[in-house]
């Protein structure tokens, strides 16, 4: 890991390959020939400054345009991680949320499904992480991939809803909330690693979108995300119907997370449900707990009592103080 | 697959391939693997496309509509990167909404066409998306545009895009003709989008048709059961 991160400078002047060097002679080359240019017209021009102007030649047709997220430090990273495994060190893997998540539209609104266990790496971080997220009260978003990038994004999205709200004076709908989380992944191209499944129920109706780390959507009746939504989708292919009873939808949700903790390692413990409807907002939380914690049925600890106690002699021990220290401790 | 390196981040996959309990399709890229195609008749454009969209092998969403309105009579049909092409869709309309707005009157298919090739060329490093503008407007009638990766903008009177295109060149270019009916259209690109289909594992669902003319926009949906029938299937 590197240590010092106030004074780290990315060289990636020495990091990556030739191609960088030659961007900054051109660079340097371009200033100092407009430097020439004004010098020109009072004194002659030296020798070294007439060796860049033949440089010039060789500029590349086309500069990419500046302006734009810098997606520098990820190339540093990626080659600081091959040369972490080179020496035999792995980097800290970010905590991800395994996960489960779907979402499915019935009669009155839209229920979203989760499981709740967080990894990290084949650990479990979080036996009972919260993966349903709160966007504005009629809309709320479940979220996997990078527990940090889901958390944070729904965070963002959701005040800046709250302030749209309060601008337009109307309820949020679900289409706004979706186009303002495409474009915040858009144009993170990716590396913020959240796949979520918001759900809402606006003045149009009851709406469901599955959002894709890249920033791409897809509004449908039916949803699932995370490593276990092959199990998931699984058990939606079989078994939804279009205009569902509430009841139904809530036992197909449950079915298809369950599908998803029996059958995927990434995914387990409980099953959380949030049921938005027109009027009514149910977070449900645990909804089922699938995975209880056993009772241990023996107990191997000894009752007072157990042994009695036959006789007891008592003999003092004659010891001479030799020497005393005495440590003062620093309770401050 | 397309011909093009995609342009999934090498560095994103680099670092989730670690963990062995997230499979690896969750870390790549949406693509639209994709059959789409556009043709001028007499009087508009008949467009149509597969609806079939992958994250490496899992079949992300199999009834995609990739046939996108731009404005009330022009469309794009969209493949390569889902993120990127939704994006620059997104853009384009409200860039031609805009304009719309500003002529005050319906814009020019050819407008629209010169928009995503703007932005598909100047971000042709950063971008996957091979697009296809079609669309009716009162100065030239039906128009096709392609606007292949990298950004290029040719008019053409029928175009192919998309993974599963390469399938079907031979038999668009042994069936198209010119001065077809809207009726002939419609067949020839159901038939051509079911043959794509079949052969291109990127391509497969249902088959969306779209017809623009100028009283306005007809959609179809030819279901599984009923998409046509060839001897060797």
């Amino acid at each position: 890991m590197i240590k010092n991160t106030q004074c780290y400078r990315p060289r990636t002047d020495l990091l990556l390959g030739k191609k960088k060097k030659k961007k900054k002679k051109a660079k340097k080359a371009k200033k100092k020939k407009k430097k020439a240019k004004k010098k020109k017209s009072t004194s002659c021009t030296s020798g070294k400054h007439k060796a860049h102007f033949t440089k010039m030649a060789t500029l590349a047709v086309r500069q990419s345009p500046v302006g734009g997220f810098s997606f520098e430090n990820c190339k540093r990273n990626a080659v600081l991680e091959g040369e972490a495994n080179k020496v035999g060190y792995s980097l800290p893997a970010a905590r991800k949320t395994g996960t489960t998540i779907c979402g499915v539209v019935f009669k009155d609104g839209v229920i979203l499904g989760a499981d709740t266990r967080a990894t990290e790496g084949m650990i479990v971080a979080d036996k009972n992480c919260s993966k349903i997220h709160y966007i504005s009260p009629n809309i709320y978003c479940c979220g996997a991939g990078t527990a940090a990038d889901t958390e944070m994004t729904t965070q963002i999205i959701s005040s800046n809803l709250e302030l749209h709200a309060l601008s337009t004076g109307r309820v949020p709908r679900v289409a706004t909330a979706n186009r303002m989380l495409k474009q915040m992944l858009f144009r993170y191209q990716g590396y913020i690693g959240a796949a979520l499944v918001l759900g809402g129920v606006d003045c149009n109706g009851p709406h469901l979108y599955s959002i894709y780390p890249h920033g791409s959507t897809d509004k449908l009746p039916y949803v699932t995300m995370g490593s276990g939504s092959l199990a998931a989708m699984a058990v939606f292919e079989d078994r939804y119907k279009p205009d569902m009873e509430e009841e139904d939808a809530k036992r197909l949700v449950r079915d298809a997370i369950a599908a998803g903790i029996f059958n995927d390692l990434g995914s387990g413990s409980n099953i959380d449900l949030c049921v938005i409807t027109k009027g009514k907002l149910d977070y449900i939380r645990p909804h089922d707990e699938a995975n209880k914690k056993g009772v241990r049925t023996g107990d191997y600890k000894y009752k007072r009592g157990t042994t009695s106690v036959l006789t007891k002699s008592v003999t003092a021990l004659n010891l001479e103080v030799v020497e005393e220290t005495v440590l003062t401790m620093d309770t401050s | 697959k397309m011909a093009a390196a995609t342009m999934s981040p090498y560095f994103g996959q680099q670092m989730s391939s670690k963990n062995d309990l997230v499979p690896a399709w969750t870390s790549q890229e949406v693509s639209t693997g994709t059959t789409i195609m556009a043709l001028e008749y007499d009087g508009g454009v008949v467009i149509g496309a597969d609806s079939r969209t992958t994250t490496g092998a899992y079949i992300a969403n199999r009834v995609t509509d990739k046939l996108t309105p731009i404005h009330d009579r022009i469309f794009c049909c969209r493949s390569g990167s889902a993120a990127d092409t939704q994006a620059i869709a997104d853009v384009v309309t409200y860039q031609l909404g805009f304009h719309s707005i500003e002529l005050d009157e319906p814009p020019l298919v050819e407008t629209a066409a010169n928009l995503f090739r703007a932005s598909c060329y100047r971000y042709r490093e950063e971008l996957t998306a091979g697009i296809l503008v079609a669309g009716w407007d009162r100065r030239k009638g039906g128009q096709v545009y392609c606007v292949p990766i990298g950004g290029m903008l040719v008019r053409q009177p029928v175009s192919v895009g998309g993974s599963g295109s390469s399938y079907i060149y031979g038999f668009m270019d042994s069936n198209y003709k010119p001065n077809m009916t809207k009726d002939q259209c419609l067949e020839l690109t159901a038939a051509a989008v079911s043959l794509a289909m079949e052969r291109d594992g990127s391509s497969g669902g249902v088959v969306r048709l779209a017809s623009i003319s100028k009283d306005g926009v007809e959609r179809r949906v030819i279901l599984g059961n009923q998409l046509p029938k060839y001897s060797t299937h």
